[in-house]
């Protein structure tokens, strides 16, 4: 009997984790290695959700590609078209006007709030606190009717357009941020208070999922999971793109690089964001919001009922399409989750030649198994909360 | 100039006298700086760009593959590096011809390896000394390279569920209505000096 005990060998065990389950926030699919409950090697298989974007855009003009970037990151929309939009009129060498620089950047930050309120109420809910998802799911309902008024649609906007903005804001609409404004702050305050100091909040969080400045760098960290890590690298500070060279804002950075500030750091960009959302709207210019030049805006609507130039042109604008002469871009913005860049190469014709996407979440999803070795099985859903993974950017 | 445009002219001479040693071609359009490298040279330029305190590009930020079916060298890969101490972006070009392998760098920037991984995918280009070199973003079982050129937009296969088997299979691909792609290339835009129909003047 002593003899069988002796030979007995433990063997670690595989585990399928996802791609149907709450914690995978999506399509992910994780096999993991589990020696006992602690994880040795956790294998992420992702591309449940690619639909073939990047060949997609090869084969559409400048402006179809838009709509394509609302579906990759579908919580933060208006921050892709940002940056498509900027590199494009990188290559076409566009002016902006000032009124839809301005209008660009409140809506970039309306895009970072909405976007952490889904991050860090699903991280919460993933370690075990239901109410302040339906806190804040209220508020973000309120941004997302923000959006509709000034798009059409609460999703897919598809409303920053190379050379400024789709259309100017509705009448209201900025009294109506600015009551939100002045009311979020403490709703905000309510989750933290909530959360931060909470035991059971703390003992899932803190210390778990730990990466240095360093290891962060080298493995592509970008957003607040990099700040959390201690550097204060953000682009709309280092690389300041539209008017963002404009306002005073802080960018809070951790120390540790754990879940718990990760956490920390969102809930801090949020009030951040705020105060840059109440700076543009009292610095809000009038004006144009998308530029003039007819070869890349359409006639109104009102002089081609009487215009047969402008009817041929804007006939032309959205069949043909403009060229882009030939020439390549990096161009890149801060999106809610990281630096989250577009690589055109044009051809001088009417389509991209290729354009790839740096999505922010594929090398944070890349690290879970360098974040997860060691820790227990309930931590990584933690740390796959913190990363603020969506799939739509990851599987392109 | 501003302050800040003449910081990064600055920081692309700095960058451009410091790689002169290596053999490669140094380009600079839109303030933006790009390296072509040699295939011998790569992987010391790489080292060098890393860790030298000069340059110190720490961040290996994108790799992208393009296809140029023309050229002798089919393939470019494009490495996005940022220098966060710099405050500069460069892109490395390196060609390379179909069926000829790179070299990994997952042991020297280690978020290359899902990277590489998806180039491996899309193109079909391999890379040496590569961990885990399997497919990333495409389904368990497929076959061809998509983003290569002449791969068609509508793919070769499509799945659906067989009754019969109780299981999901791919059949060829078979599409209601084609695949519509108009040319809409206007006449005064793309001006060339030969124009449809010319040829039969010439009979």
């Amino acid at each position: 009997m002593k003899k069988v005990a002796n030979k007995t060998k433990i063997e670690n065990y595989s585990m399928n984790f996802g791609p149907q389950h709450p914690a995978a926030h999506g399509v992910l699919r994780l096999v993991l290695e589990l020696d006992g409950e602690i994880v040795e090697r956790a294998d992420p298989h992702i591309g449940l959700l690619h639909r073939g974007t990047e060949k997609l855009i090869e084969n559409k003009t400048y402006l179809q590609a838009i709509p394509y970037f609302d579906r990759l990151d579908y919580v933060s929309p208006m921050c892709q078209e940002h940056a498509y939009a900027l590199a494009v009129e990188k290559l076409m060498q566009i002016e902006v006007p000032i009124r839809g620089q301005y209008i660009r950047v409140l809506f970039s930050e309306i895009t970072r709030i909405l976007n952490h309120i889904l991050n860090i109420t699903t991280f919460a809910l993933d370690v075990g606190a239901m109410t302040p998802f339906l806190w804040l799911f209220e508020e973000r309902e309120v941004l997302m009717e923000f959006y509709e008024r000034v798009s059409g649609s609460r999703l897919h906007a598809a409303y920053f357009r190379p050379g400024g903005v789709h259309r100017d804001l509705p009448d209201g609409l900025l009294e109506d941020i600015k009551d939100f404004s002045k009311r979020f702050p403490d709703r905000i305050n309510d989750v933290e208070k909530l959360l931060e100091s909470n035991r059971i909040f703390r003992q899932r969080t803190v210390d778990i999922g730990i990466i240095k400045a360093k290891d962060a760098l080298e493995r592509g960290f970008s957003g607040p999971c990099l700040r959390a890590s201690g550097v204060a690298w953000d682009l709309r500070r280092t690389q300041p793109y539209d008017v963002y060279d404009k306002f005073d804002f802080k960018i809070p950075t951790g120390s540790v690089g754990d879940c718990y500030e990760r956490f920390l750091i969102r809930v801090e960009e949020m009030r951040q964001s705020l105060l840059i959302i109440n700076q543009c709207i009292e610095m809000m210019p009038k004006g144009q919001c998308i530029s003039d030049d007819p070869k890349i805006t359409p006639p109104r609507r009102s002089e081609m009922k009487v215009s047969m130039e402008a009817l041929i042109n804007h006939f032309k604008l959205f069949t043909e399409g403009y060229h882009v002469p030939s020439g390549e871009t990096y161009t890149s913005v801060e999106a809610p989750k990281g630096e989250f860049g577009v690589y055109i190469i044009s051809d001088g014709t009417n389509k991209p030649y290729r354009c790839k996407i740096r999505a922010p979440g594929f090398p944070l999803l890349q690290a879970t198994e360098f974040l997860s070795k060691g820790h227990m099985l309930a931590d990584l859903v933690a740390i796959i909360g913190s990363l603020d993974i969506v799939f739509g950017e990851i599987d392109r | 100039m501003t302050d800040k445009d003449s910081k990064l002219v600055d920081a692309i001479d700095l960058v451009k006298n410091s790689i002169q040693i290596f053999d490669c071609k140094v380009l600079v359009s839109n303030n933006e700086l790009s390296v072509e490298s040699s295939k011998s040279d790569f992987i010391r330029i790489i080292l060098f760009l890393k860790d030298h305190p000069n340059t110190s590009f720490d961040v290996l930020v994108d790799i992208c593959a393009v296809d140029y079916p023309d050229r002798k060298n089919r393939f470019e890969i494009v490495y996005q590096l940022l220098s966060i101490s710099l405050n500069l972006r460069m892109k490395l070009k390196l060609q390379v011809k179909e069926d000829e392998p790179v070299e990994s760098l997952s042991n020297i920037y280690p978020c290359a390896n899902w990277y590489e991984r998806e180039i491996w995918d899309l193109f079909g280009i391999s890379f040496e000394n590569h961990p885990d070199l399997r497919r990333i973003l495409t389904d368990y079982d497929f076959e061809g390279f998509p983003l290569r050129k002449d791969f068609p937009l509508t793919g070769f296969v499509q799945v659906k569920y067989d009754d019969e088997t109780q299981q999901v299979v791919n059949e060829p691909v078979k599409l209601d209505q084609e695949y519509r792609d108009f040319d809409n290339l206007s006449p005064w835009e793309g001006m060339t000096k030969i124009l449809p129909g010319d040829e039969k003047s010439g009979q």
